[in-house]
């Protein structure tokens, strides 16, 4: 599985990573000479360990999907003041159509 | 340094329990304390003839607020440059975040303020944590306090050379696969990285949220005992921190009759050299001498464990440093249209260790791969696990290894990624089993030191500890020569 210049290209841009032509080569080196050494774990059988590995995951314990109080550096009514059931209330940008008017 | 400077320096010298009995007893003001400590900041970071460990000192004020109680008052420490502190930047060593300073502070921070220490500063580290030599570092490296040509280890090299230079008796560092255990070898002092889940990650700049932790190093075990147990527990903003209470880490040096200590035979090989291998005997020798018993046993996948890591921790890391983009955090380039911003602020923001990690961790979570690589290294990563539970059920209580393959290496002596990925070879299995580790001086080689490592199971830190109380105790000096 040899990694070419365009895997890199392709991997760089969903990692939104800009490449420079210059370095490109030398990743590609670099990674498939890592890579080289991942190559070990086909050979290991792993059966089993899959879905133990899977169970370990879903095992994860969470808490309550609840918002709760985080202690910040400068508190909240400094840089935001106005609030209306929970939403902030910031000025409306010039982008917005009636720009100038105030929520 | 006037009268009440030396005396100062010197208790920082005995370690953080005599600080912090000083402090609380009024025979030394925090102040003094937290003076001395700047002034070993000073001494070590003389332009021309730095250690470059320490990024950005806490001022006075800022820094001793009510610190004159608690198991740490008074008690300077220094903290890694990815752990969230109040007023300090966090900048993770990278450009991307150069001089960013965090809202919230860690709960780990939070818990050593609370206990009455005094944070003296933030330290080098290599960018985002990925490194083993602090050589990957936006502010250049930190050098080995006890031979300047060499490195100090990393990634929390800086925490690890503010404390054997005596800035501090007590460093927090971080581990994703070694980063806290191998500079404390390298810089011969008490390097401890405790059972995921054990201590919050919250506040913690996520490297492999699957591995990562925080770590605690000290001059002796006895700080690296205090500080690890100050910084335990459960904590409502991380939820895979435990619920389990916390049992008390320190403990004084005593027998250790019934303890059985596992030797894996994969962490001795041929390539180890002869004087770390005569060390190690040495360290299972005192431990014989304290009454336990040692036993040869087997870890047989323990070779997988660095092409396992170096699959998982890049995979997680891509994710995880998809953050910074140049829109929430840190420094943003210009381009034309919001994709080339992007592209060009990560580009220049991040250092070329960084980018290879990303691209590598993209690379194995993509189309066509993921099966292949990622899968497939979560599976062995199991059998990892597997084989530490099978030792452990087998009536071992500890296991013994050398920390590192080697001692400290010379400054950009190793260029090839995949070389220096090999120097974390004996401390990776902990992180990606989740068991408790810590690495402790037994010795030198050439005047460098060489660390030996005791490993437990999940949540055994106070059965880790009570040996390296006693091994520490039984080689005396021993250790440092």
């Amino acid at each position: 599985m040899a990694v070419t210049p365009d895997d890199v290209r392709h991997v760089a841009q969903l990692a939104r990573l800009g490449i420079p032509d210059a370095t490109l080569a030398t990743y590609v080196e670099q990674l498939n000479g890592i890579l080289l050494h991942m190559d070990a774990l086909q050979a290991v059988p792993t059966s089993g360990a899959a879905a133990e590995a899977e169970a370990e995951a879903a095992g994860m314990r969470l808490r309550a999907d609840s918002p709760g109080p985080v202690p910040l550096a400068t508190a909240r009514e400094k840089f935001a003041p106005r609030m209306l059931d929970g939403f902030f209330l910031v000025p409306r940008l010039a982008t917005h159509e009636d720009a100038g008017e105030e929520s | 340094m006037s009268a009440s400077g030396d005396a100062a320096a010197r208790l920082i010298d005995d370690g953080a329990a005599a600080v912090a009995a000083a402090v609380r007893d009024g025979r030394m003001k925090s102040e003094d304390v937290f003076a001395a400590a700047l002034g070993r900041v000073r001494d070590t970071h003389v332009a021309g003839d730095s250690l470059n460990a320490v990024l950005a000192v806490a001022s006075a004020d800022d820094a001793l607020e009510g610190r004159r109680a608690g198991a740490l008052a008074g008690v300077p420490v220094a903290v890694k440059d990815n752990i969230a502190t109040l007023t300090l930047p966090t900048g993770c060593a990278s450009r991307i975040l150069s001089g960013w300073v965090s809202p919230y502070e860690a709960t780990v921070v939070r818990k050593l303020r609370d206990a009455g220490a005094v944070v003296v500063g933030k330290t080098n580290m290599d960018e985002f944590a990925m490194g083993s030599s602090t050589e990957n570092s936006a502010y250049g490296p930190s050098l080995n306090p006890l031979d300047r040509t060499r490195v100090p280890g990393g990634s929390s090299g800086g925490s690890a050379v503010a404390v054997a230079a005596g800035i501090a008796p007590i460093a927090l560092g971080s581990e994703t696969g070694g980063s806290v255990r191998q500079p404390a070898a390298f810089c011969g002092i008490v390097g401890v990285k405790p059972t995921y889940g054990r201590v919050s990650r919250f506040g913690l700049v996520a490297f492999a949220s699957s591995l990562d932790a925080v770590g605690v190093f000290g001059r002796t075990v006895d700080d690296a005992a205090l500080g690890t147990e100050i910084i335990s527990g459960h904590d409502v903003n991380d939820s895979t921190s435990s619920v389990r209470e916390v049992p008390s880490m320190q403990a004084a040096a005593g027998r250790l009759d019934g303890l059985v200590v596992g030797v894996p035979k994969e962490y001795f090989p041929e390539s180890l050299p002869q004087g770390m291998r005569d060390r190690c005997e040495r360290a299972l020798e005192a431990l014989r001498s304290r009454g336990a018993t040692t036993r040869e046993v087997s870890l047989p996948h323990t070779s997988l464990a660095i092409p396992v890591y170096y699959i998982i921790a890049p995979a997680e890391a891509s994710a995880n440093l998809a953050r910074f983009d140049g829109v929430r955090y840190g420094m943003r380039m210009e381009g034309e249209g919001v994709r080339e911003m992007y592209e060009a602020t990560r580009a220049n923001g991040f250092g070329p260790e960084v980018t290879r990690r990303i691209l590598l961790g993209t690379y194995v979570l993509s189309a066509g791969y993921y099966d292949a690589y990622y899968r497939k290294a979560q599976e062995v990563r199991a059998l990892i696990a597997r084989d530490f539970e099978r030792v452990f059920a087998d009536g071992v209580d500890l296991l013994f290894t050398p920390t590192t393959p080697s001692p400290a290496f010379k400054l950009g002596a190793i260029s090839d990624p995949y070389e220096m990925y090999l120097s974390d070879i004996f401390t990776v299995t902990a992180n990606l089993a989740g068991i408790p580790a810590m690495s402790l001086p037994i010795g030198r080689v050439d005047g460098l030191p060489v660390g030996g490592q005791l490993l437990a199971n999940h949540f055994a830190e106070p059965v880790m500890f009570r040996a390296a109380y006693a091994l520490e105790d039984a080689l005396g000096m021993e250790a440092h020569k």
